[in-house]
């Protein structure tokens, strides 16, 4: 047994290592970067910090990101609950190709609609709008949601439909009050998972924002490009990206395992 | 089981409506690209399958499938066995089990132009901690902005950080799921390790390593951000993946066309790997 932790051990010294590298140049000024190897910051400075947070470009970035991500974790989520209900209570005509034909979304190469998407959504008049972003992140993160939420579900014995119907329940009141919280830790579980999914694309957040709503990623790919290359600031915005999920992924972290045990997917 | 119920569609609705809304309408944009040809101000020319038969015969479009594939079969062939592993040794019960799982679920949170961009300042020769230790104090000469290999080994690499945890958390669920009873029942007909794990464990995990093997063959196969931050494609074009090429053409050179057709012979390629992938993996359950 005692030989056996010394995987997990290393696999996870492996994982912290490019982080705490990340961590500490935050750190540094850019003089000390760029003027050779330390370990440590030698200088300890918090000025990277000072700038993002009082820069509005830089912050605005952050909330950005926030904003379009909570708005399709709601929006997938909301319209996933009962889509999954169908899936895992019903037979229906076209059931299964339906299912397969959502999933098939999720193997879509982002690189492929960058461009249509640009079209559509200047088209209808929603370019650089977080509502733009939430919608297009729908694309992969609804059929996920669908696919967490029905194995869930399928966990779920029928009896307690019957049995909620059999005491007069109407069936929106039986599906909000008692069957989703039945199935809270799915519920977790796909919010994580569409939270994680849309918070860490970039190319099609990109591509639908310029100004108004763009979102922290691209705020360093454009600033590290235009003032050189201020390694310490763009550490520092790194660092910051991190938080969030972090935060999500505590919440949730008695799940998670479990969240894909429950599937049968 | 289940019942019939055409009403069901209804609750399908908004689903159905959000996705084609966002699929279906951007890939007829990509069709009728596919069989154009455009010299801008919105003037296009019929053009046919031509573009489909220059793409399929081009060997710049075989190269980086090519890439692409070696990719993709790295990163099975290394994180798969390597998840299982974690996932093995890992302990099944107490206060080590969520420090675990939040660590190891950390580098997928990080948006991956971060993580290309952590990569490429954790690998720098002279400052970076990974290239200066390699460099300086192993006293190999590592540089991926010169070496192909090196450029291979860092983009691999970065995979293998990056989504070895999901392939852990995976098998770790389908491992948690076992009752004591079967390693108790092992015990006593004296199993080896290997029988436990490939008449208990291995069984037990096949569902969630289906969902393993298909969701990391579709990322890593359309894999774009990470790589293209870190190498750019280079050096030369060695390490051009199929997303990245396919992004020089459409946005870099707007050949609007050629790239259109390309995306559909791509994401046709995807889906047919993803069906046999599937079709493989639950042939079993069928019988």
């Amino acid at each position: 047994m005692q030989k056996r932790t010394i995987i997990p051990i290393v696999y996870i010294l492996f994982l912290m290592l490019p982080i705490y590298w990340l961590v500490a140049m935050s750190f540094k000024t850019t003089n000390e970067i760029l003027s050779g190897f330390s370990l440590f910051p030698q200088t300890f400075t918090l000025e990277n910090y000072a700038t993002i947070f009082t820069d509005p470009s830089w912050y605005w970035g952050y909330i950005n990101s926030i904003i379009y991500v909570s708005i399709n974790t709601v929006i997938s989520v909301a319209v996933a609950l009962p889509a999954a209900y169908a899936f895992s209570r019903y037979r229906f005509l076209g059931d299964k190709q339906l299912f397969f034909w959502l999933l098939t979304n999720r193997m879509a190469p982002a690189a492929v609609f960058a461009l249509p998407f640009f079209q559509l959504y200047s088209a209808v008049g929603l370019f650089d709008t977080h509502l733009a972003v939430a919608l297009a992140h729908c694309l992969f993160n609804i059929p996920l949601a669908v696919w967490i939420l029905e194995g869930f579900m399928g966990g779920v014995p029928k009896e307690l439909d019957e049995t909620a119907y059999v005491d007069g329940y109407s069936f929106p009141r039986f599906f909000v009050t008692i069957f989703i919280p039945s199935i809270k830790a799915g519920v977790g579980v796909a919010a994580f998972f569409c939270f994680m999914f849309s918070w860490v694309e970039l190319l099609l957040a990109k591509t639908l924002t310029a100004v108004a709503a763009k979102p922290i990623a691209a705020t360093m790919t454009k600033t590290a490009s235009s003032a050189g290359y201020e390694l310490g600031l763009l550490a520092a915005a790194g660092t910051l990206t991190i938080i969030p999920g972090a935060i999500v992924i505590y919440f949730v972290r008695n799940y998670i395992a479990k969240g894909f045990a429950m599937g049968r997917v | 089981m289940k019942t019939e119920n055409q009403k069901a569609w209804f609750f399908v609705l908004p689903v159905l409506l959000l996705v084609a809304f966002n699929a279906l309408i951007p890939m007829m944009t990509v069709v009728n690209y596919s069989v154009q040809e455009t010299f801008g101000d919105n003037v296009f020319f019929w053009q046919g399958l031509d573009w489909f038969q220059q793409i399929l015969r081009s060997d710049r479009f075989h190269a980086a499938l090519g890439r692409q594939f070696m990719f993709t079969f790295l990163i099975l062939i290394i994180e798969i066995p390597l998840g299982i592993a974690i996932a093995l040794s890992m302990p099944r019960k107490g206060f080590w089990v969520p420090v675990c799982l939040v660590l190891m679920a950390l580098p997928m949170l990080i948006p991956w132009n971060v993580v290309g961009a952590m990569w490429n300042i954790f690998t720098l020769p002279d400052i970076g901690l990974l290239g200066y230790v390699l460099n300086h104090v192993l006293g190999i000469n590592y540089d991926m902005t010169q070496d192909p290999v090196a450029a291979w080994i860092t983009i691999v690499t970065m995979d293998v950080w990056h989504w070895t945890s999901l392939v852990v958390l995976l098998s770790y669920a389908g491992l948690v799921s076992i009752p004591d009873a079967y390693y108790q029942a092992a015990k006593i007909d004296g199993a080896s390790n290997w029988a436990v794990f490939r008449f208990i464990q291995l069984p037990k995990m096949k569902t969630v390593l289906t969902i393993a093997i298909l969701l990391r063959f579709m990322d890593s196969f359309n894999i774009y951000t990470e790589p293209f931050v870190l190498t750019g494609g280079g050096p030369g074009n060695s390490t051009t993946l199929l997303s990245i090429d396919l992004v020089k053409i459409a946005l870099g050179q707007f050949d609007l066309g050629p790239a259109a057709a390309m995306s559909l012979i791509y994401f046709a390629i995807t889906l047919l790997v993803s069906w046999l992938f599937y079709t493989v993996m639950t042939k079993d359950d069928q019988n």
